[in-house]
């Protein structure tokens, strides 16, 4: 069931440079149904900006009816959004879309949480929900730089967490994909920029990976057709999921990225 | 009282407020959100013969008070529209308006004759202003007499009353307006989007994939109310106004310049339960415009005081 609901704040803060956590009390709590699912949240009352701005739910407490998102300050919504407090009201339209499946992977079993940037966000649920069930979390964050990285102690608290840096101020040099070579493990989830996305589908096509896809929305609930990717193994060319509503996670082989 | 039914060619409306094609699918979506019955009408996602992908992403862009779009007709075509769109949104109670689209002129015959045959559609809504993709659409509707021949053929074979959407991308909308209305239209729809573009500042390249897109939003509003105020003075065809309506006010507004019932699209995604708040506040604000039904507003701004009909205040 999606809500529009006028959410409260209960926390918002800057946990590194220009990326905020935002914690608000929802009724639609108690419908969310996996971790990666969104929410399309307005930031102003007025029309500028004026669409509203998906944004994941990185974790959620059912019996406190709270959940929280991590976002990065960036355009004008976000700007917006960032100087909202705590007790304000914000307008929010979720859950949306369609988690990652925590049932993909067994007890005693390795998955892999790799994360770019602000894709990291939606893993931190997912890793919680899958230590939960025993399975062994490894986790591989890229960031640009030193002063961007977040989450990592929080994410240590289940499991291996190796973050590299493009410019090597933090962790290691690199991209994800170059560490992830020297891993072993039984499933991938990821969540970034496509271009990672993209390689880590093309490496692991003999493994179980599910990917979550970021795209610009419109409507954010299926109807307006604007985020949408070709599917996999299609030779018409016309068939579609919708990020939004089919999404946005997806076993890699099910769409063309 | 009901101070909102309204009348226009091939339609009862309950009340005159509509999503606009393109914004709301086949409505499958928004009935996860609320009882479609409250609708007046539903204009569905524009109907090609056979299946179209649309455009590549992205496909929208955010500007000042409105927004780009360059979906590209994407529908799932004709048949699956009519086995299983159009049976699935009979289950309620609501005029279904379709938007028939085409490349070239046999196409939009097909669909409009096809498609009018459903016994839930009422009206047709002709696209002849699509600017998003590279054949038809546009053409169709910026040259007078190629979009007064299309309307007659798609008048020719269509069981229902045919609305065009006239595009405001063009130098004289009356002229447009007057050439369909010769073809054969029974009414109008106005205004598709404006044809415009966004630059990436980082990039420097357009961030629609299809470099253009149409506008749409609040930011259109004064086109539309001026193009519909034009128009609406020299033809006798009722018109569905549509262009950044966002509340019961925006409404008012498009009847006063001369509409007969209006759709509502961009706002759908700002908030997804615009059409049921408009309708639940219509009235009272009618009622303290001093007007008992909706209709007394239309042509507001131009009527002259004989041809108003009562009011109040």
């Amino acid at each position: 069931m999606i809500t529009k609901e006028m959410c409260q704040i209960v926390s918002h803060k800057e946990i590194a440079a220009d990326i905020f956590e935002l914690t608000v009390k929802a009724n639609f709590v108690g419908q969310i149904k996996a971790p990666g699912q969104f929410v399309h949240i307005r930031v102003s009352n007025g029309w500028d900006p004026l669409l509203r701005r998906p944004i994941s739910i990185s974790s959620f407490d059912k019996k406190k009816n709270q959940f929280t998102m991590i976002y990065r300050k960036e355009g004008k919504g976000t700007q917006l959004l960032s100087q909202l407090d705590t007790g304000e009201v914000v307008d929010i339209l979720g859950p949306l879309g369609n988690g990652f499946p925590v049932g993909e992977v067994d007890k005693g079993q390795i998955a892999l949480l790799v994360g770019g940037g602000i894709g990291v966000p939606p893993l931190y649920e997912l890793s919680k929900q899958l230590t939960e069930k025993g399975v062994i979390v490894k986790h591989v964050f890229g960031f640009q730089s030193e002063s961007d990285v977040f989450y990592e102690k929080e994410f240590s608290n289940y499991g291996e967490t190796i973050v590299t840096t493009v410019d090597g101020s933090y962790g290691v040099k690199g991209l994800v994909t170059d560490v992830i070579k020297s891993l072993s493990f039984d499933c991938i989830f990821t969540c970034g920029p496509t271009p990672m996305l993209r390689a880590i589908k093309q490496e692991y096509s003999n493994k179980k990976v599910f990917l979550s896809i970021e795209e610009r929305m419109g409507c954010g609930i299926g109807a307006c057709f604007a985020c949408v990717c070709k599917t996999g193994n299609d030779p018409s060319g016309n068939s579609y999921k919708k990020i939004c509503s089919d999404g946005p996670v997806f076993r890699a082989e099910e769409v063309l990225i | 009282m009901n101070r909102l039914n309204v009348e226009l060619p091939g339609l009862k409306l309950k009340n005159p407020i509509m999503p606009a094609s393109g914004c709301f699918g086949f409505g499958r979506e928004y009935s996860q959100l609320y009882d479609l019955n409250l609708l007046g009408a539903i204009m569905i996602k524009a109907t090609t013969v056979e299946t179209r992908f649309g455009n590549p992403t992205p496909r929208v862009a955010e500007t000042h008070a409105g927004m780009l779009n360059a979906i590209g007709l994407q529908n799932p075509g004709l048949d699956k529209v009519i086995s299983e769109e159009l049976p699935w949104l009979s289950q309620y109670n609501v005029p279904i308006i379709a938007n028939v689209a085409g490349s070239v002129e046999e196409e939009y015959v097909e669909v409009a004759r096809e498609i009018s045959k459903s016994p839930n559609v009422h009206a047709l809504e002709l696209n002849i202003s699509c600017p998003n993709v590279k054949t038809g659409g546009i053409a169709f509707g910026t040259i007078p007499e190629v979009a007064k021949q299309l309307t007659r053929k798609v008048k020719e074979v269509s069981e229902v009353p045919v609305y065009v959407k006239l595009s405001p991308n063009v130098t004289n909308i009356v002229e447009m307006a007057k050439a369909v209305e010769a073809g054969g239209a029974d009414g109008l729809s106005m205004i598709n989007t404006l044809v415009g573009m966004k630059i990436d500042i980082k990039t420097g390249k357009p961030i629609l994939a299809n470099r253009t897109g149409g506008l749409s939003g609040p930011a259109i509003k004064p086109i539309a109310i001026r193009m519909i105020y034009e128009v609406s003075q020299v033809t006798n065809l009722p018109i569905i106004g549509m262009g950044g309506i966002q509340s019961a006010e925006d409404v008012i507004e498009f009847f006063y310049a001369g509409a007969s019932a209006v759709a509502v699209g961009t706002a759908n995604f700002v908030d997804p339960f615009v059409c049921p708040s408009i309708i639940e506040q219509l009235p009272e604000l009618l009622e303290k415009l001093g007007f008992d039904h909706i209709s007394e507003c239309t042509g507001r701004s131009w009527k002259q005081n004989g041809q108003l009909a009562y009011h109040r205040s």
